[in-house]
């Protein structure tokens, strides 16, 4: 998984199938330390996560179609998996 | 998944006959303020994009899942419209 921060929803009515009546988040990668990453993602909500949440995303196909339920592989991979409440750091860390 | 803006179509008669009977775009991929990233791609597309849409696409193997019962060989596939981006606190 990908640490992000949720920085807006997206609006869309014409969509795959595969993508029917989810919720569709635009997050952005950031740092454990909160600081904002280029690469701006579309992810799918599962976990009900809201405007400037830090959440977990998992952006792989397989892990989508066993979270969303899919009986068969779908053009979804990027899933918000869980929202972060806490972020420790250890003397290991850089 | 990521947003683009569709910027052109293309017309390819030779082509792997697993394409046969897809449109395929030009796509810049771009961040949530429209600016762009990277570099343009060629997209499947499988919802009626038109050129100067807004769109969010899927990449890697899951491009290659988006028609029941048949595999295509794309690695960059547009899987819906965007109506309307709500930005916040960026």
């Amino acid at each position: 998984m990908i640490l992000c921060r949720v920085v807006g929803s997206i609006v869309s009515t014409i969509k795959h199938d595969s993508y029917k009546n989810t919720k569709l988040l635009i997050v952005r990668p950031i740092t454990p330390e909160g600081v904002l990453k280029s690469g701006t993602m579309v992810a799918v909500d599962t976990v009900g996560a809201g405007e400037g949440n830090t959440v977990l995303v998992a952006s792989e196909g397989r892990a989508a179609m066993e979270i969303m339920g899919f009986a068969a592989r779908q053009p979804l991979r990027s899933v918000v998996v869980g929202i972060v409440d806490h972020i420790e750091r250890g003397h290991g860390a850089s | 998944m990521k947003l683009g803006k569709v910027t052109g179509k293309v017309w390819a008669t030779a082509k792997d006959p697993k394409l046969n009977g897809v449109t395929l775009y030009v796509m810049q991929p771009i961040d949530e303020s429209g600016k762009a990233l990277g570099t343009e791609l060629i997209a499947v597309d499988t919802i009626g994009s038109r050129e100067g849409d807004i769109v969010f696409w899927v990449g890697g193997a899951e491009a290659t899942f988006a028609f029941p019962g048949r595999q295509i060989p794309s690695d960059v596939t547009i899987v819906g419209l965007v109506d309307r981006l709500d930005i916040h606190g960026t």
